[in-house]
């Protein structure tokens, strides 16, 4: 659904220029989620403008639902659906209105407009807001007003740029049932997040993006257990003790022997999450 | 519905929200009711506040509403959206720009009004401050065009406006600023404003002049837009 070849950008400033991608390549298959990690400034926001066509290729290759990118047009950009803070609600305007503009610009007539932007509306769980003005929103609902008008037209591919950034655990988790559920349907989505456990928790593959390089791609579990290079077993007793044991034979025995006494309380595989990963590869924190 | 009458319909919702906005299609029709009925004094011009507030909202409130609201769009990033959604620049700027044309256009018909004008002056006088509006509308997508957000939109419109407001006033009182104000479009739609008091009603109100003059700012607006909007479009 989306391919990308050796994609470089700069963006030109005074001095000459900064580089913010630096020879990016992915490939996302249909009803994947795709997490795109990486530090605040790494590249990630960039690389959706470019893909969608916010920004233009100058160098390198996109490829969206089986077209170059140079090559798409508006009509194709209909089938996609994007989530972005950077792009702005009319602030005078209602939710339901907000949203009914863009269900009208897509072509949608009559008492159809109403439908889709109440079923999106409903989605997000903005209904009761409906008739707010965009300007009384909190930074939850907003997020979500956002949501909405990226669905509203049911799109193949939907990109959320930091769609739970500052939200409260209960509206992030509301988006995730939402991610999740599109998922179900079949859409592509394409997301980028500094949250490791919703990387891990939504995603079939993420990649990791520092100083606009992506330095490990797959799998979440599967990289955390690449590079699971300590291979420790963390127990944790009912005594508030905590064991850490290397893997090995006699580790078996002594987990089988605190099992027998009943003194296991839980038991953890103690592999590294995708920050320590990321740590690893890079020296850095996710910030 | 089309895209352009999406915008349509966005911007005429939008508008009446947006109060710094109205307040200035408001102000000068209220200002000449007040002014026409309040200030009589002799050896005054017939229509004087009519004539004189009619170029000065034409100058201002289409000029600066459509820089205002392309320039804010620009700034909060819903233009970015709209362009997305496959909106097309010209119908973008048609269906901003339709709202703020007939807003202005009412707003024209009040001032007309107050100052006592009939039959085919007022007319004329609406069929002029179209003309005009349309001009200061364009030059407001100009600036609207060249500003990245709204300060910097601000800090353009408000000298421009100034300019082509307050320039057939002051020419009214030195003969300098008179021979500069001829070569604008408002400097010439107060004099044919001035004009459709003559008696009888004849084609003077309309002459080479003015026509060479309006057509001469159109062109240079038409240029200028071209040129910003060639550099930056609507981004």
């Amino acid at each position: 659904m989306i391919q990308i070849k050796e994609l470089s950008y700069c963006y030109e400033n005074k001095e000459g220029g900064k580089k913010v991608l630096d020879g990016v390549s992915l490939s996302i298959a249909p009803a994947e989620v795709f997490g795109l990690l990486g530090p605040s400034g790494a590249g990630k926001t960039t690389l959706i403008k470019l893909i969608t066509g916010q920004l233009k290729v100058k160098d390198g290759q996109i490829r969206l639902m089986g077209k170059d990118s140079k090559e798409l047009t508006g009509q194709d950009f209909c089938r996609v659906g994007i989530m972005m803070e950077q792009l702005g609600v009319y602030e005078r305007l209602s939710c339901y209105d907000n949203l009914k503009l863009f269900a009208m610009l897509s072509g949608m007539k009559g008492s159809f407009v109403s439908e889709r932007v109440k079923d999106a509306l409903r989605k997000v769980s903005l209904e009761e807001a409906s008739g707010t003005l965009a300007m009384n929103l909190s930074k939850g609902m907003r997020s979500r007003l956002l949501l909405a008008r990226a669905i509203l037209n049911s799109p193949e591919v939907l990109f959320l740029d930091e769609p739970t950034s500052g939200l409260d655990p209960k509206t992030a988790g509301e988006i995730h049932n939402f991610i999740m559920e599109e998922k179900e349907k079949g859409t592509v989505i394409f997301l980028t997040t500094h949250n490791m456990a919703e990387a891990e928790a939504l995603c079939d593959n993420v990649a990791l993006l520092n100083d606009g390089k992506i330095v490990e791609y797959g799998e979440p579990r599967e990289m955390c257990l690449r590079y699971n290079h300590q291979k420790k077993i963390v127990l944790h007793l009912t005594d508030g003790a905590c064991v850490e044991l290397e893997h090995s034979a006699m580790a078996g025995e002594a987990i089988a022997g605190y099992f027998r006494e009943g003194k296991v309380k839980a038991i953890h595989s103690g592999e590294p999450d995708l920050e320590t990963v990321f740590m690893e590869l890079t020296g850095r924190r996710f910030e | 519905m089309s895209h352009y009458g999406a915008i349509l319909w966005k911007q005429w919702k939008d508008i009446f929200r947006n109060k710094t906005i109205l307040i200035q299609f408001v102000m000068f029709p209220v200002l000449t009711v007040i002014m026409e009925n309040a200030v009589k004094l002799e050896g005054m011009p017939e229509h004087f506040f009519a004539c004189l507030f009619g170029v000065m909202y034409l100058g201002m409130a289409p000029f600066t509403s459509v820089a205002a609201v392309i320039s804010e769009e620009k700034e909060k990033r819903t233009l970015r959206a709209l362009l997305m959604a496959n909106v097309k620049p010209a119908e973008y700027l048609c269906g901003i720009t339709t709202v703020i044309w007939i807003i202005c256009l009412l707003g024209s018909v009040v001032i007309a009004v107050a100052g006592d004008f009939e039959g085919a002056a007022l007319g004329r006088f609406i069929g002029i401050m179209a003309v005009g509006v349309t001009l200061s509308c364009l030059m407001g997508a100009v600036v609207g065009t060249m500003s990245r957000n709204q300060m910097e939109a601000t800090s353009v419109t408000v000298p421009v406006m100034m300019v082509f407001s307050f320039l057939p006033m002051l020419a009214m009182f030195n003969e300098g600023i008179e021979k500069i104000a001829k070569f604008t479009y408002t400097g010439q739609i107060h004099r044919m404003l001035g004009n459709l008091n003559a008696e009888p009603a004849t084609a003077e109100w309309i002459s080479a002049e003015p026509v060479l003059v309006i057509a001469g700012n159109m062109i240079l607006a038409v240029v200028l837009f071209a040129v910003f909007y060639r550099r930056t479009g609507l981004e």
